[in-house]
């Protein structure tokens, strides 16, 4: 028996035959359909709340924060290479701390900027293992920016992901290494400028050049497709790990729409037009394809 | 038992080999850099790993990361080195890991560094001060045992003379008794299985039904822990003469081996004279001192700095004696070398003095 | 419900459809644009225990999985029914 219901008698607008794709609201006439429980016409699972790599979804993080779907990315593919009995995670220091401790892979919490080095600790002690860290802009651009280019150079065979919302986000929202010229934050409420706060680091630009860094790639999660561009790209640079290719590294764009003083729902465009047309999305460098 | 003869580094390096040590960091810094120079060739033939840091700050996270996988692991430097390590230094104790670091330092003017963490917080460190190389391959293995055993740091506090002197010294393996499992460190095995394994300054158990860090209950149980290991490491102390001595003299590492050689030169010259040689600077053999300075008529403490140590003299005698500071900075051109009034004849006169002031009271109380 | 008619006229296909943690919400809207078909949109008035609005689905989810990859606070369960399901619309 199927589960909808109908809608209200009186609907504002007239009846007229609804096409297919087109945006609708219930009070259009379009039946609503109950949500509350899983349907009993025959249907398969596609995709479960949280992840299976993560214990506990609940979190602290802001409406429309970017932080916890580029997290769930990474996590399904872990899961999806079956690497979940293998992997130790490295976390830095910002927002997605919260998710040190609710995950099911082993976690070692590193300090702001330092989970390149804590990386590279467990990997060469620890071979067989696919290490990565998970780092926002400022911890991996303003306090780590020498320890994820030395891990680059070196060759390091982790994979290094940096979640890029252009903020520092757990203090409140202020500028980094990598805000953009005339974004607005905290501490530069007139606008990022040149002459007082010098240019931003395009980090993923800078690492491309380094010849131990084998795949480097930025993404972002402010739309469904980017999403799944940015899971593929996270896809190459784990398998770069596994066959054994030095060093890889992913840079996620995020909202944060606290940080940019924007409304959720603008978030997604302010990706696009500020962030992201200075950090541009793509892959920069794939040395095994 | 083969003897040999080794330069203080290398010495240190063997000793580190034959305790287990398998992951080694550092950045080459005097006089600490043979140290990393004899891992960089110790490591490799035994399955370990030595990496050259670009950084001191990368030295002690690489160290942090091998360590978290149960690796015996240790880096090190000199105070300036080491002052650039504190934040990582107080985290990872934080974190409940084993890791021997390595002071090998200019003077003793970073024994402050040393005893009182250096790092920020409430954490400790336990400190081994050698005074000459066949005491450092002895406590360097000590260092090993006990921070497996504890799960906190251990410090071994050496210096210029002993990284660059040549000894003869017979490293074999010493059994200091059981360590616990190292069933905490992370392989990636628990992943997927509802109970992967967390290390973290800011707590140690992953949540389940909650997110979310209880950082009180984590420092209470990191305070309980560490008060647990001082009570469980017994301070350790070099003791002679002080039965009936007028004049203790308190001094650690290579200038405690000068202190000994003039305290016996006085004592043959008549003169009753004592000595205490903390070994353990943390914890401070507080007890030795205080024992030391029962029936004595001054405490004389002797260290080439401004007067650090002389503080823990000073609240371990707590008025038994009067406590004299007979110590100073005393350096070469460099900084770092060959102090000048570490000499045997001017620590004597120095004692001489005290017991010259004592004299001048003679008859009356302290 | 004639199951057995796809595209009969008045007739909403749908091939898949999901489950709303509700309280789980905290009405950033990212789902409403995410959604291709446009089948999402948040209540007006009524709120979870927490204040946010949250979304609503109408008939004619494809169970293409953008709300669930989107959502920052894992709201969404994603279904693909093994047959469209089609939904009538009421008679006018």
């Amino acid at each position: 028996m199927t589960h909808t219901q109908e809608e209200p008698d009186e609907p504002d607008e007239p009846d007229e035959p609804v096409q297919w794709g087109t945006r609708v609201r219930p009070n259009n006439g379009v039946p609503v359909v109950l949500t509350d429980r899983p349907p009993t016409e025959p249907a398969r699972l596609v995709d479960d709340f949280t992840p299976a790599l993560i214990d506990v979804g609940a979190h602290h993080l802001c409406p429309g924060c970017g932080e916890p779907v580029a997290m769930r990315s990474v996590l399904e593919v872990i899961d999806e290479l079956e690497l979940a009995q293998r992997t130790i995670a490295v976390f830095g220091i910002g927002c997605y701390t919260a998710f040190s401790n609710n995950l099911d892979v082993e976690v070692l919490q590193a300090l702001h900027g330092r989970a390149p080095s804590v990386a590279t600790g467990a990997k060469r002690a620890r071979p067989e293992t696919v290490v990565f860290t998970i780092q926002g802009d400022g911890d991996m651009v303003n306090e780590g920016l020498q320890e994820v280019i030395h891990t680059a150079a070196r060759g390091e065979n982790v994979t290094c992901i940096m979640l890029n919302n252009g903020v520092f986000g757990e203090t409140g929202g202020h500028l980094t290494s990598t805000t953009v010229l005339g974004q607005r934050t905290k501490n530069s409420l007139a606008g990022r400028t040149a002459a007082e706060h010098g240019y931003p680091i395009l980090l993923s630009n800078l690492l491309a050049q380094l010849e131990g860094a084998a795949y480097v790639a930025r993404g972002a999660v402010n739309t469904a497709g980017n999403v799944a561009r940015t899971k593929k790209m996270l896809h190459r640079a784990v398998e770069t790990q596994l066959e054994g290719r030095e060093f890889s590294f992913v840079e996620i764009l995020t909202m944060c729409p606290t940080g940019w003083f924007v409304e959720t729902q603008e978030a997604p465009d302010y990706l696009e037009s500020n962030l992201g047309a200075v950090h541009a999305s793509g892959v920069l460098k794939d040395a095994g394809s | 038992m083969t003897s040999r003869l080794l330069e203080g580094s290398e010495a240190i390096a063997e000793a580190m080999v034959v305790a287990g040590c398998r992951f080694f960091s550092g950045y080459p810094i005097t006089p600490f850099t043979e140290i990393l120079e004899q891992m960089a060739k110790k490591m490799p033939p035994v399955g370990g790993v030595c990496m050259s840091a670009e950084s001191e700050l990368e030295a002690i996270g690489m160290a942090w990361g091998a360590a978290a996988t149960g690796t015996p692991a240790a880096t090190g430097s000199t105070g300036q080195g080491l002052s650039l390590m504190q934040e990582s230094l107080a985290e990872l104790t934080m974190a409940g890991l084993p890791l021997v670091v390595f002071d090998m330092a200019r003077a003793q003017g970073d024994y402050f560094q040393a005893t009182r963490g250096g790092g920020h917080g409430d954490y400790r460190l336990i400190v081994l001060a050698p005074m000459d190389v066949p005491e450092a391959v002895h406590l360097t293995q000590l260092a090993f045992h006990l921070t497996a055993r504890w799960r906190n740091p251990v410090m071994v506090f050496g210096d210029y003379y002993i990284a660059h002197t040549f000894a003869s010294v017979s490293v074999e393996p010493i059994d200091f008794g059981p360590t616990p499992s190292r069933e905490w460190a992370l392989d990636g095995t628990s992943g997927g299985s509802g109970r992967a394994k967390l290390i973290s300054p800011l707590g140690t158990t992953k949540q389940r039904d909650d997110v979310g860090y209880d950082l009180s209950a984590h420092f209470l149980a990191r305070a309980a822990a560490t008060a647990e290991m001082i009570a469980g490491v017994p301070p350790m102390a070099d003791v002679g003469f002080t039965e009936d001595a007028d004049v203790v003299v308190v001094a650690f590492g290579t200038q405690g081996r000068y202190v000994r050689a003039a305290v016996q030169q006085l004592r043959a010259d008549g003169h009753r004279v004592g000595y205490v040689r903390p070994i353990t600077l943390f914890p401070f053999p507080s007890d030795a001192v205080a024992d030391a300075a029962d029936g004595a008529r001054a405490v004389a403490v002797y260290e080439n700095n401004q007067g650090q140590m002389v503080d823990d003299v000073r609240l371990a005698v707590l008025g038994r004696a009067p406590v004299h500071f007979i110590g100073g900075l005393s350096l070469d051109g460099s900084g770092f070398g060959i102090a000048p009034d570490l000499d045997v004849a001017t620590i004597c006169a120095r004692i001489g003095q005290v017991l010259a002031g004592l004299d001048a009271h003679a008859g009356g109380a302290r | 419900m004639s199951r057995d008619r796809e595209g009969q006229r008045g007739g909403i296909v749908c091939r898949g459809t999901v489950v709303i943690d509700v309280e789980a919400c905290k009405g950033c809207d990212l789902c409403i644009s995410a959604c291709p078909p446009g089948v999402l949109s948040m209540t007006e008035h009524e709120v979870n225990t927490r204040g946010y609005r949250y979304p609503v689905l109408v008939a004619g989810c494809t169970g293409c999985q953008a709300c669930s990859q989107i959502c920052p606070d894992f709201v969404f369960q994603v279904y693909k029914y093994d047959t469209p399901v089609v939904v009538e619309l009421p008679a006018p």
